[in-house]
């Protein structure tokens, strides 16, 4: 776990700390939809353009669908170009969505997890960003407000590398992180500065010396081919991230990687999770092995590329791995659980394995929930294929 | 249960500053070294519907993000909205109730039926006299710090100059400062 410096430290919203990370990174253009389902991401954000903070071209646009296709355009110019959104808005952008990854745009937008409509809800889950995992796009899952300030810094360096080329979604979640307050360590602007450098232009649109043409008709001849290409750059990712993560060190401190294991050393039974709940996790762990329970947790940071190999480092022998998803697959596997029970399939010792869906709507998770699906596999009551839900009255 | 945080719950009607109050309780906690943690619960978005907030406040890092179903304190901006479900998880041994009331405790305690300790302050009268608008929320503070010693005043002092002097200028915060003061000096309790 990273620590924070509290005499460094401001206490600030996650949407605040993201923000500021926009500030920082200060990209050529910002196109967003100004209301609900937006979130105060964008509004510091045009605080900022209004008052002269930044440069950035601001373009309040009619819907997330414009919101998408105006930062696609931008990007294509060889600027840099961000947005962000939440829940609806992201679901519909959708379409344009894929169109960023497929036309190789590294453009960074800040996901604010919250329910899908219908019936309305605001609250978190991640039934958003997790209608997008197939999009292209790489997608990191935030714990807390600093880890959303630092993945929205790092990933504009992973989205820009030559050899990825994608667009990147940095997961926070919904009121939880977003409305919530805690202390964030930011860094110096200068230092921002220079680890993302100045932007690579590839192939840009306004390059009228070398004419290109962006989003043109591709058939049976070479769809399939360029399809290729961008499962190339998802691997390409999972290679250049881990370099991005040591830069980032080294100007700030903080350790980042596909996955963080937490008390795994001995840990016979371990939890994996995306997002905030990691947090209350950590602190059931701390509560079992305080009682001689030998529990561990497994955080997801990078569900897209997702790290196969580190997860099955981390769970081949151990006794019960519990997956918590805070979406569900209708008629499927939830989203974490599929891909986790998948990557176990080859390994020398597979764990017995339990799927518990929970927090859908954001729905509390407390921490009796979470010792509840520990205690299961303690029992030896894990069935792999049973879903299970906490937090849910039936 | 391994760490130990204080545990605070706000409830008030949105507009009412229970979200801006646990955050500049928050912010004041961590320029004096605490980790600290202030997050509202929102409903539908709309003035004057009942609304939460809650504070964690402790020497490590705070892990827990679930709501607070066990308050140490429950704080009630609003004395309308009394009633014994909403001290729910308040224990009578070691809980407070800081109520914002111009009323007296056993009115407070038919409202409520809590037996344990119970604060309160007119703190909409003050903040009327003070600040000359009914915001209670730096009354509130307050009266917080007196009966828990969670920061100390000018901690809260701080954070006041920090928000308000650019903004809204030094009368504003003078002001702000006399409302504080006063619910510190007028919060008085009652123990059974």
């Amino acid at each position: 776990m990273n620590n924070i410096d509290l005499k460094k430290a401001r206490a600030v919203t996650g949407a605040e700390a993201v923000a500021n990370a926009m500030r920082q990174i200060e990209p050529h253009v910002v196109a967003a939809y100004p209301i609900t389902p937006q979130t105060p991401i964008v509004e510091y954000f045009a605080k900022f353009v209004s008052d002269g903070v930044v440069r950035t071209e601001m373009i309040p646009v009619e819907s997330e669908h414009s919101a998408m296709s105006a930062v696609v355009g931008a990007a294509a110019t060889g600027a840099r170009a961000m947005t962000a959104t939440s829940a609806n808005g992201l679901a519909l952008m959708h379409e344009v969505v894929y169109i960023a990854a497929s036309s190789r745009l590294p453009i960074v937008m800040p996901v604010v997890n919250r329910a899908l409509s219908g019936p309305i809800n605001i609250h978190c889950d991640h039934s958003d960003a997790m209608a997008e995992r197939d999009s292209g796009w790489v997608q990191f899952y935030a714990e807390s407000n600093q880890e959303a300030y630092d993945l929205t810094i790092l990933s504009l360096k992973l989205a820009e590398d030559e050899s990825v080329r994608l667009p990147v979604m940095v997961s926070l979640d919904g009121f939880i992180l977003s409305h919530g307050v805690e202390p964030v360590e930011f860094l110096p602007d200068e230092v921002v500065k220079e680890f993302i450098g100045e932007p690579k232009m590839i192939y840009p649109l306004l390059d009228t010396e070398h004419p290109v043409t962006y989003g043109p008709l591709d058939l049976y001849d070479y769809y399939f081919e360029h399809k290729r290409q961008q499962v190339e750059a998802m691997e390409n990712a999972k290679k250049v991230f881990p370099k991005v993560a040591e830069e980032f060190y080294k100007v700030s401190g903080r350790k980042y990687d596909f996955v963080e294991p937490y008390k795994l050393d001995d840990a016979e039974y371990v939890m994996v999770a995306l997002g905030s709940t990691n947090s209350t996790i950590k602190y059931v762990v701390d509560w079992m092995r305080e009682e001689g329970f030998k529990v561990g947790a497994l955080k997801v940071w990078m569900f897209r590329p997702f790290p196969k190999a580190q997860i099955q480092k981390y769970l081949n022998g151990r006794k019960g791995v519990v997956v918590l998803d805070r979406s569900a697959s209708f008629g499927a596997e939830a989203p974490l659980y599929e891909a986790v029970k998948s990557a176990l399939y080859n390994v020398a010792i597979r764990p017995q394995m339990g799927s518990y869906v929970y927090g859908l709507g954001g729905r509390d998770i407390l921490p009796e929930h979470i010792r509840k699906a520990f205690e299961d596999a303690l029992s030896g009551n894990l069935i792999a294929d049973e879903q299970r839900y906490l937090g849910l009255r039936e | 249960m391994p760490v130990k945080y204080l545990e605070i719950r706000w409830h008030g009607r949105a507009g009412q500053g229970a979200k801006s109050a646990a955050q500049m309780l928050a912010e004041s906690a961590l320029e004096k070294g605490k980790f600290v943690q202030a997050f509202p619960e929102y409903g539908a978005e709309r003035t004057g519907a009942p609304m939460k907030a809650y504070n964690r406040i402790g020497d490590q890092p705070i892990l827990v993000r679930a709501v607070i179903e066990k308050p140490d304190i429950v704080i009630v901006i609003d004395d309308t909205l009394l009633s014994s479900d909403l001290i729910s998880g308040l224990d009578e041994k070691e809980g407070t109730l800081l109520v914002n009331t111009v009323r007296d405790f056993s009115w407070i305690r038919n409202k409520t039926n809590f037996k344990g300790k119970i604060c309160k302050v007119s703190a909409t009268d003050i903040a009327l006299q003070e600040i000359g608008r009914g915001v209670p929320n730096t009354v509130m503070l307050g009266a917080l710090v007196k009966i828990t010693n969670v920061v100390p005043l000018e901690a809260i002092e701080k954070r006041i100059e920090k928000m308000f002097l650019s903004k809204f200028g030094e009368d504003i915060v003078a002001k702000n400062k006399k409302a504080l003061k006063r619910g510190f000096e007028e919060v008085e309790c009652e123990e059974v």
